[in-house]
């Protein structure tokens, strides 16, 4: 069980929060113009990654914050947490 | 006659507190301080049961939780008998009885010992093998193998101790309290860490503590002297926490840990009432050092498995812990230098040693040389061959081993004695370190697996990484811990050491034998009985994988997990599959390191604590009322209300209609309630229904239906707009916390420039839908202030009123397709405006009814379940429900999924009205409904979703999926049953009132 460092609350359980699947997936703005095709890839399309994942998750039993984190999901590694909009971490 | 084996005294003995317990029916004494193990073999007991697949008699063979054999069934009493408990760690206590296991008539006389008999037919894999055949047979033969299967017996009633669940948060964790784990505990407290040391056993020092030895000295002190003067130091220390009688039992990553902290099973019965049994330690902590030290491994040759044979260390522990002797006349066999430690420490207690057999030819330590000044016969380079003696060995068969080992040469010379000890070595306990995901390394020059990679703040100290004699041990530790817990100094800096053990070992897998390998039973586990024949058959069948040799000859599977054997099987098979052991790897170490019983991993979430429920601020009355219950999510529900022994189908009939009839009254407390506020209220929802909302009058409802991205049905509820910028929004009961988070999601994530506030406001309102063609004259009594005429309040508004005072919202919105009213209320309120209605609807007999008439009335209007009649692959137009489905509204969640390739076929199912050929034959809810049931396959269509038998329209009718059903309607399928068809005729789905006029009657 993790410990996640909340980028509002601080370190809490693995237990208070809920993952929320692949971060940076951004919902498209006119879905209507959309092909079958474009939106199948934004609607369906999911990386799982062995290694460095960048993941949404939500603090559900804390400050129902939504974030993001980097997590290698070999090993369970935080590498880091960032709050929503702001710009992933480059390294 | 039994004889008594108590040596010279022990301090670790209270000899003037004796206690007498049962063991298989007789009474014997030990004292305080005792194992059950060391009790028996006090009283020259070593048969304490039988093997698992085998029966043959089995003895004490350790003095540890890695005991294979010696494991017994507790009696406390009907429901707290014990199976499988380690008759090496349960500490006596006034009262114990014990008892052998998988034996019968007794475990002298064990009818199943047959089996070892048939052994020569009872290969590896004998059952996956011999039962495959004729299939249809297997449920015949699972009957008697599953009688077979298994070695005590689990309690049959209820456990009624207590345990709980502890939190511990913690600097350093250390598990292990011998002399590693108590130097590194008293240097982390020491330096202001909040340390907690924890010990599986009762007494801390580990194996050191009674070692009584000149061998072993530090600082010019016999290291147990040494070490004694450790712990009563650090149990001065205020930051450090000792836990005893306190085994962990998993480490998970990011340091998290379980242990079993156990109370009370070592005090008299009669001192255990109202206390709590055990306790599971939850245990976050931000480094941890692992001190578990090492087991010794057993050697494996044939017939190494009779009761009198342990390990040398258990020998040693017996004596110089216990004051037991083992036996009389003691023989050791080893391959290094243990055996002759255990000799030393024996002769100084006054037990006799007739010989050690030691499969190195060249030999020189100073522990030797001592030995030999004992004059002991040591045979170098010699290896047993074989042991007799059924139910106790009373004699070893010896030959001399080849220069390399593989084989025997000479003549055969036998020994008379009645306890063998065995020593293969040492293997440390890295079992927790890679439960914690830690990578270990081979170290080919003593055949070790240690510690490699850590994947947390961790380290292993002492022999469970690998360093087995004293000097390695103290001179490595000051700068591992200095390194670990960044300090300039430690106590321990330049400790003398003397250390008289000499580290070589000549390592043999599978020892030789003059007798072919098949002829052979060299017990690699004990428990389960695999021999390394079994696993160089299973190798000869073509397994490879270590997993796969563990799961067909069941190495290592039994309830020790392999502690002493599981390395034996590595080497056998790296040996008969030339492959290296770095290479081969290791089974996987899982959690619990020892078994854990139920209560402890449940805790104090037993009976009603088991999970939360939810209560409605009604309940109360609904109870008073006898209502049944039904489980919603976390919610109690009333289900019905039966009147005087009704059924439930009468009384659901009697509630229906009652509430067409004149009035019925419904808690719809649980029904979610958000309340949603901000200046972009209004176009939020607009993105997340199906409809449009922007239009939507202050004052008015609306009902909406929410979609998944996917564009299948999620939600719906009705919405009421309270205000320019103020809705609430009611949403499903067991819906209501998933569409909170999905619509925070949205706003956090996807829209963040909304100004829009959520609120969970379900607890904070009591809702009461009163309903039927009375309820206005009802309502008006209730709340005489209000206007109620429809010009003033119609179908699908709202109004803020008081009732006595106390601010009320009402909605004139109606599930049933009936006239009806919502009252929402101040929770604490509910109850009372409840009577109230009911006090007012008394002449016009209002019905309370429960969440089955609410499904009824709500199936003769057609309205949908979400849930119910939809799954997740139901869109709108499947529900023929197009007209919530805006045309005009350029987006909405899930809105482009409706035109996708799959969602625009005409041939998905589709939900649609059914009615029996038969009115008075009702469907089974979930029943398939096919069309021709002689094709082949027979073609599913879907299936029945809801089905009631409607007393207002005297029939049945049901609503259910079928594929292209729009298109069907009139037509007939068939709903096949297990004894029989039924017919039924595609229908609208809205049964009664098409033209809704009760809304308004």
């Amino acid at each position: 069980m993790f410990v996640i460092n909340c980028p509002y609350c601080g370190e809490r359980e693995q237990s208070e929060f809920k993952a929320g699947g692949e971060a940076h997936i951004v919902r498209p703005k006119q879905p209507t113009e959309l092909s079958d095709d474009q939106w199948a890839e934004y609607l369906f399309m999911r990386k799982n990654i062995k290694g460095v994942q960048f993941e949404r998750w939500v603090h559900t039993h804390g400050c129902r914050k939504w974030f993001n984190m980097v997590r290698d999901t070999s090993n369970d590694e935080i590498k880091a947490v960032y709050k929503m909009g702001e710009k992933p971490p480059t390294k | 006659m039994t004889k008594n084996l108590r040596v010279k005294t022990s301090k670790f003995i209270d000899e003037t507190y004796k206690i007498s317990f049962k063991f298989n029916g007789k009474t014997y004494y030990g004292f305080k301080g005792d194992t059950l193990a060391s009790a028996l073999l006090a009283n020259d007991i070593h048969l304490v049961g039988r093997s698992f697949k085998y029966h043959r008699p089995r003895g004490i063979m350790s003095a540890g939780s890695e005991e294979p054999n010696a494991i017994v069934q507790l009696h406390n009493n009907s429901s707290r008998t014990e199976p499988n408990v380690r008759a090496t760690e349960i500490e006596i206590y006034e009262g114990l009885e014990a008892t052998s296991q998988n034996c019968w008539p007794s475990v002298n006389f064990d009818i199943g010992g047959i089996n070892n008999f048939l052994s020569p037919i009872l290969p590896a894999g004998f059952y996956y093998k011999t039962f495959m055949w004729p299939a249809s047979f297997w449920e015949k033969y699972e009957y008697f193998i599953r009688k077979s299967a298994g070695l005590g017996k689990s309690p049959t009633e209820a456990d009624p101790d207590v345990y709980e669940h502890k939190y511990i948060h913690c600097d350093v964790l250390i598990i292990g309290a011998g002399i590693s784990g108590i130097m590194a505990a008293k240097t982390s407290a020491k330096n202001g860490f909040k340390t907690l040391l924890v010990d599986e056993k009762h007494y801390l020092g580990g194996s050191t503590i009674y070692q009584n030895s000149d061998h072993y000295k530090i600082n010019n002190q016999v290291s147990s002297s040494w070490l004694e003067k450790e712990i009563n130091e650090i149990k001065k220390i205020e930051n450090l926490e000792i836990k005893t009688r306190t085994s962990v039992a998993a480490f998970h990553g990011y340091n998290f840990l379980l242990a079993r902290e156990n109370l009370t099973d070592h005090l008299p019965v009669d001192q255990r009432n109202n206390k709590t049994r055990q306790r599971l330690l939850k245990i976050r902590a931000k480094k941890v050092i692992t001190a578990t030290g090492s087991l010794e491994r057993p050697l494996i040759f044939n017939n190494n498995d009779r009761p009198g044979i342990l390990l040398c260390s258990a020998i040693n522990k017996y004596a110089n812990l216990f004051g037991v002797a083992c036996g009389e006349k003691n023989i050791l066999f080893t391959n290094n230098d243990t055996a002759y430690e255990t000799a030393i420490n024996l002769f100084n207690k006054g037990i006799n040693v007739e010989a050690i057999i030691d499969n190195r030819e060249e030999i020189d330590s100073k522990l030797i040389k001592d030995a030999e000044k004992y004059n002991i016969k040591i045979y170098k380079g010699y290896t047993v061959v074989n042991t007799s003696g059924y139910k106790r060995i009373n004699k070893v068969s010896i030959m001399q081993l080849s220069k390399d080992g593989q084989k025997v040469v000479g003549s055969k010379t036998s020994i008379a004695c009645d306890c063998l000890g065995i020593s293969g070595g040492w293997t440390p306990a890295v079992h927790l370190f890679t439960q914690s995901g830690g990578k270990l390394k081979f170290r080919d020059e003593d055949q070790v697996f240690i510690p490699d990679i850590y994947p947390s703040d961790q380290i292993s100290i002492g022999s469970c990484n690998g360093d087995f004699t004293l000097d390695e041990i103290l001179v490595d530790l000051p700068k591992t811990l200095k390194k670990f817990l960044n300090l300039k100094i430690t106590d321990y800096e330049n400790l003398e050491v003397k250390s008289s053990f000499n580290k070589s070992k000549r390592n043999i897998w599978l020892l030789p034998s003059d007798k072919a390998i098949g002829k052979t039973k060299s017990f690699v586990d004990y428990q389960n009985d695999a021999t390394a024949k079994d696993i160089k058959l299973a190798l000869r069948e073509g397994f490879r994988s270590i997993e796969h040799v563990k799961r067909y000859t069941t190495t290592g599977m039994g309830t020790d997990q392999g502690k002493l054997g599981n390395m034996h099987a590595l080497g056998i098979i790296s040996e008969t599959s030339n492959s290296k052991m770095g290479e081969l790897g290791t089974t996987t170490f899982r959690p619990p390191y020892t078994p854990l019983t139920f209560g402890t991993i449940v805790g104090r979430n037993v009976g009603e604590y088991f999970d939360v429920f939810r209560k409605t601020p009604i309940h109360d009355w609904h109870v008073q009322n006898k209502a049944k219950f039904e489980n919603v999510g976390q919610w109690k529900r009333a289900w019905y209300y039966p009147k005087d022994n009704e059924s439930m189908h009468d009384a659901v009939q009697r509630e229906s209609k009652a509430a067409r009839d004149s009035a019925g009254i419904l808690d719809a407390s649980t029904l979610g309630k958000i309340d949603i506020q901000g200046t972009d209220a209004s176009e939020f929802l607009n993105r997340v229904y199906t409809n449009a909302w922007s239009k939507l009058a202050i004052g008015k409802c609306r009902y909406g239906l929410m979609l998944n991205e996917d564009g299948m049905v999620y939600d719906d509820g009705v919405t009421t707009r309270l205000d320019e910028n103020h809705y609430i929004m009611t949403t499903t009961t067991g819906g209501a916390a998933t569409v909170l988070g999905k619509l925070e999601d949205y706003l956090q994530t996807e829209w963040p420039e909304l100004d829009v506030y959520l609120t969970s406001v379900t607890d904070h309102y009591a809702t009461i839908s009163v309903c039927g063609p009375n309820s206005k004259k009802i309502v008006s009594r209730v709340i005489p202030d209000l206007d109620l005429s429809d010009e003033n309040f119609p179908h699908m508004s709202f109004k803020n009123t008081k009732i006595d005072k106390i601010k009320c919202r009402v909605m004139r919105i109606s599930f049933t397709g009936e006239h009806s009213y919502e009252i929402n209320i101040q929770a604490n309120y509910g109850k009372s405006v409840w009577e109230k209605c009911m006090e007012a609807g008394k002449e016009f007999n209002i019905t309370p009814y429960g969440t089955e008439t609410m499904h009824l009335l709500r199936a003769e209007k057609g309205f949908i379940i979400v849930g119910q009649d939809t799954d997740a692959t139901v869109t709108p137009i499947d529900l023929q429900m197009d007209w919530i489905v805006s045309k005009k509204k350029y987006d909405f969640i899930g809105k482009r999924s409706l035109y996708r390739s799959d969602t625009i076929r005409d041939d998905r199912k589709q939900l649609v009205g059914l009615l029996t050929e038969n009115p008075d034959e009702v469907l089974e809810e979930g029943a398939q409904i096919v069309a021709d049931i002689n094709k082949s396959p027979v073609e599913m269509l879907g299936h029945v979703t809801s089905s009631y038998y409607s007393p207002n329209l005297n029939k049945s009718i049901a609503l259910g999926v079928v594929k292209g059903g729009k298109k069907m309607m009139g037509q007939r399928l068939i709903v096949p049953m297990e004894n029989k068809k039924i017919n039924v005729i595609v229908a609208d789905p809205v049964f009664l009132d098409k033209e809704n006029k009760r809304l308004n009657a």
